[in-house]
């Protein structure tokens, strides 16, 4: 019942008038409508059950998704991050066919698919990256193709496509919220105990082995990690569009500060503020959340982006000022 | 083949690398054999050769980094690889994605507690002291190279010279006895070449520091040198450069004419030496082994 209670919430065609009874979200026919009153109108948000778990969700996700991603950035893995999401999709399709939570198949997929990565042995640098690039991306449409295969043998629903691809802030149990949470906890720990020799292998492999830091281990170790967070975002942005949370944050960060610490701090601040305005923009729209994320991601990207040549472009008149006196 | 013993100005009293019937292999080919070699505390010492003749191999071997096929290598008293806290490693040509958000400052500190577990904890009283010294620390070796200036900069957005600089400070920060660099010089412009030469001289001199330096030209590190150690066709020629860089040694060692030529400025020119032309554009290019 609760997969498909929760394809059903995904994908009824109008929102939430369409969920059947007992499902989470409330009877409610047209769409809330955005008024003069911005109180009230954050007040209405919080006064449906649904609504607050999905926010609750989405802050748990959000934190996790850019502490991870400001790594994942940091080592220049985007790449395998996105892998790991598109692999999710058929997980979560496999586990709603064979009567399984949606969350166990995006765990199971991405964990699994994580620990292959990380266990393909790396040739020496430059050389096989791009037979290895090629080799995900034929994993990655295969994955694609075999998730639509799933969502079409579960009959009668082929609409789920679109919420596992590209998200869905309904349907959001309590128990979600709280083993999302346990999860996330867990692998922010984890992040914070392997810290600074993570960080160390990320920027100076080299140097830091001869140090005695595990590069190897903890390369394996944050790939599951990357495997776990984007598991974690795939519930709320859905496969395809993970990286409003997992890259976008982190990245605008990284535009802003080259301060480690600052960074990650920054790049958390930036996820929340990206998942509650688009979950707040998404429940007043008629238009899908996983819009609202990712469009937001990109602003705060690209008002990075532009903070950063502003300040480079002062810096470099500066020099020039500096030289010319 | 020879030792520091006789080579002028060095001292071996208390040696901090000691090689002795040391071999290395390479993918199933030895590079050399028969090595035997102490550097002592304070000494500058360049590793010469053509490429691929095992001059990285040599400060790997020595950093327990890759085996040895034969003999044994003592660092700081102790086998190699077990003794990391004060050795100082330069790897060949590092450098950073221009792309790379994270300061100068930060990849110094690295090298100070990068091998800790866990995130700086400046909370509590001891944690918070432990912040202010390792600050004070990096700040000092980032004088000590005169780097201050950028320092606080994106590493990824500095050139060659102010990253090479930093990768110095990095290796010294923890007060090494001994320091390794591979190839430190390669890919600065020469006036870059000549100052960093003489800021790692002037390092080895006032913090009596052993630098074991892998060179592809001997000349911008001339007027520093202790000894040299000259690798080729598996075998090492070790003392001083004017007893080394002859060019009866270099016949010697080669087994084929060599002619070393000392030019009017006191550079020395070593001719006929049978070397692979110099493999230039791949990133990773010569020596990786």
């Amino acid at each position: 019942m609760s997969a498909l209670a929760h394809l059903v919430a995904a994908t009824a065609p109008a929102r939430y008038a369409a969920l059947g009874p007992g499902a989470h979200p409330p009877h409610r026919a047209p769409p809330p409508v955005l008024g003069a009153n911005l109180v009230s109108d954050l007040h209405e948000l919080f006064t449906y059950h649904f609504m607050v778990t999905a926010l609750a969700a989405g802050t748990v996700v959000a934190v996790l998704a850019a502490a991870v991603g400001w790594v994942m950035v940091l080592r220049r893995q985007s790449f395998a991050g996105h892998t790991l999401a598109v692999v999710g999709f058929p997980g979560a399709a496999g586990a709603t066919l064979v009567g399984l939570p949606i969350a166990v198949g995006y765990f199971g997929a991405c964990v699994a698919a994580a620990l292959v990565i990380a266990a393909i042995p790396r040739g020496r640098a430059g050389t096989s990256r791009g037979a290895e690039s090629a080799v995900t991306g034929a994993v990655q449409a295969f994955a694609l193709a075999a998730g639509v295969l799933f969502v079409n043998l579960y009959q009668g629903f082929l609409n789920g496509v679109d919420a596992l691809l590209f998200g869905s802030f309904l349907g959001i149990t309590d128990s979600q919220v709280w083993s999302l949470t346990a999860v996330a906890v867990g692998a922010l720990a984890l992040l914070v105990l392997l810290g600074r020799p993570l960080l160390f292998a990320s920027v100076d492999p080299d140097v830091a082995r001869a140090r005695g830091v595990p590069v190897r281990a903890l390369s394996l170790a944050f790939v599951v990690l990357l495997g776990v967070a984007v598991a974690a975002a795939s519930e709320i942005t859905g496969s395809l569009l993970v990286f409003a949370l997992l890259v976008m944050p982190a990245a605008a960060a990284q535009q802003v500060t080259a301060r480690p610490g600052l960074g990650l701090v920054l790049s958390v601040a930036l996820g929340l503020l990206v998942t509650w305005s688009g979950l707040a923009v998404a429940y007043f729209s008629i238009y899908p959340s996983g819009f609202y994320l990712t469009s937001f991601g990109f602003a705060v990207y690209l008002v990075a982006a532009g903070v950063r040549g502003v300040s480079e472009a002062r810096s470099r008149r500066v020099a020039a000022l500096g030289r010319g006196a | 083949m020879s030792t520091a013993a006789g080579a002028p100005g060095a001292p071996v009293d208390r040696p901090v690398l000691v090689m002795r019937g040391a071999a290395a292999a390479a993918g199933g080919r030895t590079l050399w054999s028969g090595v035997d070699l102490e550097v002592g505390a304070g000494e500058f010492v360049a590793v010469l050769g053509p490429n691929g003749a095992g001059k990285s191999t040599l400060v790997k071997v020595a950093l327990g980094l890759l085996p040895l096929t034969a003999g044994s290598v003592e660092l700081l008293g102790r086998p190699a690889g077990s003794s990391s806290r004060r050795v100082g490693y330069l790897p060949q040509r590092r450098s950073f994605d221009p792309g790379l958000a994270v300061r100068g400052r930060d990849v110094v500190r690295l090298g100070l507690d990068g091998h800790r577990w866990g995130v700086p904890f400046p909370l509590l009283l001891a944690g918070r002291r432990r912040e202010r010294e390792a600050r004070t620390r990096v700040g000092e070796v980032v004088d000590l190279v005169g780097a201050s200036a950028y320092a606080d900069r994106p590493i990824g957005s500095l050139s060659g010279g102010e990253q090479q600089r930093l990768l110095i400070a990095q290796a010294l920060v923890e007060r090494p006895e001994i320091l390794f660099l591979d190839e430190p010089l390669d890919s600065l412009d020469l006036p870059n070449q000549a100052a960093v030469a003489s800021l790692i001289g002037g390092i080895c001199r006032d913090s009596a520091v052993a630098v074991v330096m892998v060179a592809h030209d001997v000349n911008p590190i001339l007027g520093q040198l202790d000894r040299v150690v000259y690798i080729a066709g598996g075998r090492v020629a070790a003392g001083s450069p004017h007893e080394v860089i002859t060019s009866e040694t270099l016949s010697a060692l080669f087994s084929t004419p060599i002619e070393v030529v000392t030019t009017s400025d006191g550079r020395l020119v070593v001719v006929g030496e049978p070397e692979a032309p110099e493999v230039h554009g791949g990133r990773h290019g010569h020596e990786h082994r």
